[in-house]
């Protein structure tokens, strides 16, 4: 689905991701670890059109997608959160997850002046899709509050419904344990896993809780001073000596 | 006691009049700024262009013998609103689209320029004498004795109050209830994240400089047809009288324009009445330092959280 060969980026004389590459197949959990700065954030940053990486491919749904407006990237089934929170906080919640689904409303303004019967029938899914998610989240009681008066935890939930009811292929959640107390964390790792085997999508994921990222990965990509130094299952990875040495540290 | 009540009623009546078509053009200064946080110096010019525009239809309809009031308004409306909106369009594509994301100045340079060029061109196609329209709308009401001083509101005056409360209707419908109201808010807050969410965010922002344009060219349409005459260099003084109100009250507000531009409004016209006309403008932009001074967010503006 999404496929990264020798992805570069340069900030001035900084090499900040030197050569990563890597695969993203169908309902797969894929994880990028490695330790603060090694590049992460980055190479997310590179696929999903906010830089545009010095050298590499970067084709998603086999389409290359370098250089193609935000928006466009969205609508092929990307979507991603970023580190803090980015809610839309002056609007309510509900609003948030309408805004989301501005795409599939996808009808002319006259349309939506007339309130065509076609028109109505779309809003009325778009609110239905809304609804849903919030049940899934456990936000339905918050709907018509501001999204800026949520509690930090509920916020995170919000941000992963949001970026469902665009119906995506694929998630990109930069750090979304973070923050988060254990119990809210093992809450975020049962709907991550749920979103794959429910809702056939797949997830990249930033993440430093290495619990989260073993218990639910199907693969891990390991990340250091921006080159990649392994890949393989979590069992694998947690036995590679180059990755304790690197990451977890010399015992 | 009653004639000097009469006479504020008077000036009140003044004020709030020039002060809807200044919180009219001011929406346009405000949703701009709310959006890409730039300042769209060549707006007064479209309200200039609406006013010429709905100047030509009515003297257009004059010459075919049409001279039913609600369809020279209607007509003179809606042309000078779908000109105008071209000429927002227009603006944002050559001034904004091609240098956002660069340095702030730069459009605002671009801006500046595209004011000269409208200003010119205006000058130029329509000749720079001033043009005059005879009154389409004539009469009122008067209150007050017979043989004292006598207050009165036109019936044009009227006109522009409805015209302007069910524009700003309208527009806080739009923006609320709509799916591209939606968007526009989405988009005022965070530009990036809602065009990762799959908005066509140069769509919103070209969506923002249009009804911007058509609110001022209702604005252009309601003075125009309330003084009689225009030339090219009223967008200038009215351009900076509406950003003025902006700021006032509170600059990407919606409502803060339109209680920016009611008080500067009712200031000026105080001011004219109760001191000099010379000193309106000093008393305008005096407000202008004054709220800089103590509430630089203006008075409904919300100060900026520092982003986490």
């Amino acid at each position: 689905m999404l496929s990264v060969r020798g992805l570069s980026m340069r900030f001035g004389g900084l090499l900040a991701v030197n050569g990563v590459s890597l695969d993203v197949n169908e309902r797969e959990i894929i994880s990028i670890i490695g330790p603060n700065g090694a590049g992460k954030t980055t190479v997310f940053n590179c696929i999903s059109g906010f830089y545009k990486p010095t050298s590499g491919d970067i084709k998603f749904q086999g389409k290359a997608i370098q250089g193609m407006p935000d928006f466009k990237i969205s609508r092929l089934g990307m979507v991603r959160t970023f580190q803090h929170v980015r809610l839309f906080n002056s609007m309510t919640v509900i609003e948030n997850l309408l805004v989301a689904q501005h795409r599939h409303v996808n009808t002319n303004l006259l349309s939506g002046l007339l309130k065509t019967p076609s028109f109505r029938k779309k809003e009325s899914e778009a609110m239905e899709r809304a609804a849903y998610w919030l049940k899934k989240v456990d936000l339905l009681p918050m709907a018509n509050r501001e999204a800026g008066n949520l509690a930090y935890g509920q916020q995170r939930r919000l941000e992963i419904a949001r970026c469902m009811v665009t119906e995506p292929d694929m998630l990109m959640l930069d750090e979304p344990a973070a923050g988060l107390n254990p119990k809210e964390t093992r809450d975020l790792d049962e709907l991550i896993v749920s979103l794959k085997h429910d809702y056939n999508v797949s997830v990249l994921l930033i993440e430093h809780d290495m619990g989260l990222v073993m218990g639910i990965s199907d693969r891990i990509y390991v990340v250091s001073q921006g080159t990649p130094l392994a890949q393989g299952t979590p069992d694998e990875i947690k036995s590679n000596p180059e990755v304790i040495k690197a990451y977890l540290g010399e015992e | 006691m009653l004639e000097v009540t009469l006479y504020f009623l008077q000036q009140l009546i003044n004020g709030i009049t020039i002060g809807s078509t200044y919180a009219l053009i001011a929406i346009g200064y405000t949703m701009v700024y709310g959006i890409i946080g730039m300042i769209n110096f060549a707006h007064g010019e479209v309200y200039m262009i609406g006013t010429y525009i709905a100047f030509m239809a009515i003297t257009g309809l004059a010459m075919l013998g049409i001279d039913f009031l609600p369809i020279v308004f209607a007509v003179a409306l809606i042309s000078s609103m779908l000109v105008s909106s071209t000429f927002g369009l227009a603006i944002e594509r050559v001034a904004y689209r091609p240098l956002r994301g660069g340095n702030r100045l730069i459009p605002l340079i671009s801006a500046i320029g595209m004011s000269f060029f409208l200003q010119n061109y205006v000058r130029i196609s329509q000749g720079a004498r001033d043009i005059a329209m005879p009154s389409v709308v004539t009469g009122g009401w008067n209150f007050g004795p017979e043989d004292g001083f006598q207050a009165s509101v036109s019936y044009m005056q009227i006109i522009i109050f409805v015209v302007t409360v069910i524009s700003m209707t309208a527009l806080t419908l739009f923006i609320n209830r709509s799916r591209l109201g939606r968007a526009c808010r989405a988009t005022a807050q965070d530009l990036k994240m809602a065009g990762l969410l799959g908005i066509n965010t140069n769509n919103v922002i070209a969506a923002t400089f249009v009804i911007g344009a058509a609110l001022a060219a209702v604005a252009g349409t309601l003075l125009g047809m309330y003084y009689g005459v225009a030339n090219a260099y009223i967008g200038f003084i009215a351009g900076l009288k509406a950003f003025t109100a902006a700021v006032l009250g509170g600059i990407g507000s919606l409502p803060g324009a339109m209680l920016g531009g009611l008080i500067l409004g009712i200031a000026e016209s105080m001011t004219a009445a109760y001191f000099s006309t010379e000193y309106k403008d000093v008393v305008s932009f005096g407000l202008l330092v004054l709220i800089l001074l103590f509430k630089p967010t203006g008075i409904l503006g919300k100060p900026e959280v520092e982003k986490i």
